[in-house]
């Protein structure tokens, strides 16, 4: 008797789980099917090599090259700038430092509240900023934005994996006369190197996508910018004015930039892989 | 108990973990170029005593040492000019269950020479080949130097773990209860080594297995409940204890 109860429990949650991955991994495909279906027949090697050309809002020639490199460029540059100022933030996190302390406590919760703030409340933000002293859309203003969104993501993915590290592993460089920062350096960071990447790809994959934070720091451009302080145009935003007009045309174009954008995370998350394999070898379970 | 020259010389040695107290009063010597047995059951603070010798200890959160420890004559907690680091490399240290670090065989022998100074890549192989030799092991990964070291066996770790604690040139050697999670065959490898090197170190190794005290201490301690119950020859303590407890521990009455 009961050992039927018990058996039912475990089919019924297993049904449960079966139906929720579907349904992930199913809606996942569909937006990649609706993509792929919409945008493939209006990709063209036009497309992806020139910058728009007169009247190409309205169905004229040229193509997106404006916002691939300005999307390219901006998600880089705030992806490397976030790098340079997470990594060390982690690092400080770690027990050895201030660790379990009150300021570690408010620097998490801080981190997971800034997490949750819309990016279009980054975008208001910068934008005031840049007003305020002056800039006006553009490469620098987009950058800078981008990476305060990009920050807490990075931080915590980097400070979960961080944390992870077995106590034992950094008292075995210590007892070998190490110091904190030796230990750090050529001990801890190799053990987290592979989670370290993919930190570094999701806050990517956050900064390349996102449009609301550079609507207004950014700009749209149809030129390639020249300076940092030049607009630049992105690939979100390039989605965003294409399926805002009123030509049929234009629209399948926006599904061809969602396309590229698409392509161009899944590439970044394929080549991340290889890296982390590399990686992986070394790390001690 | 007489001794030539102590190597490591504990005095009054307090250690508490936040309020409560693990280790009460202890004042023994651990004699120059023998193996030292730490016993006793299990939350006795064996290990806690074998980490306040290289300071190990202070990575502890809340924790407080008072007392004084001799190092060839080197204060290690009341002497403010001595450097922790230094005290370490004096140490070389094995965990119970092996800690390679995330790197290749070669570079993990290679971590701490790094560390303390820079050699030339010849004296380096030299090096990382004897004292891979000396713990046994260099037969086994003479091919493979770049190979990671968590693709090694359990007990090829913690004998890699031994080559890397030799690596740093030190004189003591400690040990927290080395062979525990190894199968029967690393470990008689771990203690044979073990017997080979105390004519050149001090050894002192935590173990809760008294055969393995039987077979390799030449000097006892045995610890209950954070106090230094007896300690001297391990023949005279494990044939003739002086003390009750220590004749129950022996005989398997408390463990």
């Amino acid at each position: 008797m009961r050992r039927d109860r018990r058996r039912a429990e475990e089919n019924a949650f297993r049904v449960l789980m079966i139906t929720a991955a579907a349904m992930v991994a199913g809606s996942l495909l569909f937006v990649f099917a609706v993509v792929l279906i919409k945008g493939l027949p209006a990709i063209s090697l036009e497309m992806i090599t020139s910058t728009p050309k007169g009247g190409y809002y309205l169905g004229g020639g040229g193509g997106i090259l404006n916002a691939i490199v300005g999307s390219l460029y901006l998600a880089c540059g705030a992806t490397l700038l976030a790098l340079l100022l997470a990594l060390p933030v982690a690092l400080y996190l770690q027990k050895d430092y201030i660790g379990g302390s009150r300021l570690a406590r408010a620097v998490r919760f801080s981190l997971d509240v800034v997490f949750g703030v819309p990016s279009i409340v980054y975008g208001v933000f910068g934008f005031i900023i840049m007003l305020y002293v002056g800039v006006r859309a553009s490469l620098l203003g987009g950058i800078l934005v981008l990476t305060l969104l990009e920050l807490p993501i990075m931080i915590r993915a980097m400070d979960e994996v961080i944390r992870t590290v077995p106590p034992e592993l950094k008292a075995a460089s210590y007892a070998m006369g190490a110091t904190r920062l030796e230990t750090t350096l050529r001990v801890v960071l190799k053990q987290v190197m592979p989670g370290v990447v993919s930190a570094v790809i999701l806050a990517f994959g956050r900064g390349i996508g996102d449009a609301a934070s550079i609507l207004f720091t950014a700009g749209y451009t149809d030129s390639l910018p020249k300076s940092l302080l030049d607009p630049v145009a992105s690939l979100p935003l390039a989605v965003f004015f294409q399926l805002g007009t009123p030509f049929p045309e234009v629209q399948q174009r926006a599904y061809a930039a969602a396309l590229i954008l698409l392509v161009l995370v899944l590439a970044l998350s394929i080549i991340s892989r290889v890296v982390m394999a590399r990686y992986n070898r070394y790390v001690i379970r | 108990m007489s001794m030539d020259k102590p190597h490591i010389s504990v005095q009054g040695l307090n250690v508490f973990y936040g309020g409560h107290s693990a280790l009460d009063n202890i004042t023994v010597d651990i004699p120059d170029r023998q193996i030292t047995a730490i016993i006793g059951p299990s939350g006795c603070g064996k290990t806690t005593l074998l980490k306040s010798f290289n300071r190990l200890i202070d990575l502890n959160e809340e924790v407080k040492v008072t007392g004084t420890v001799i190092v060839d004559g080197l204060d290690v907690y009341n002497d403010r000019e001595v450097d922790p680091t230094y005290i370490r490399k004096k140490m070389g240290l094995l965990f119970q269950k092996p800690f390679p670090l995330p790197m290749s065989i070669y570079d993990n022998v290679a971590y701490g020479p790094r560390l303390h100074g820079r050699l030339r890549a010849k004296e380096m192989d030299r090096l990382v080949e004897r004292y891979l030799r000396m713990s046994g092991l260099w037969d086994e990964v003479r091919d493979r130097l770049d190979n990671p070291a968590s693709r090694l066996s359990q007990g090829q770790q913690q004998r890699l773990c031994l080559a890397r604690a030799l690596a740093v040139e030190p004189e003591i050697i400690l040990a927290d209860e080395p062979t525990s999670a190894l199968d029967p065959i690393s470990a008689q490898h771990i203690e044979k080594t073990f017997m080979e090197l105390k004519q050149d170190y001090t050894i002192v190794v935590v173990t809760h297995i008294l055969r393995q005290a039987r077979r390799i201490a030449d000097y006892l301690i045995f610890l209950y409940m954070g106090e230094l119950i007896e300690h001297g020859p391990a023949e005279e303590i494990l044939n003739n204890p002086r003390e009750e407890r220590t004749r129950a521990y022996i005989k398997g009455v408390i463990s």
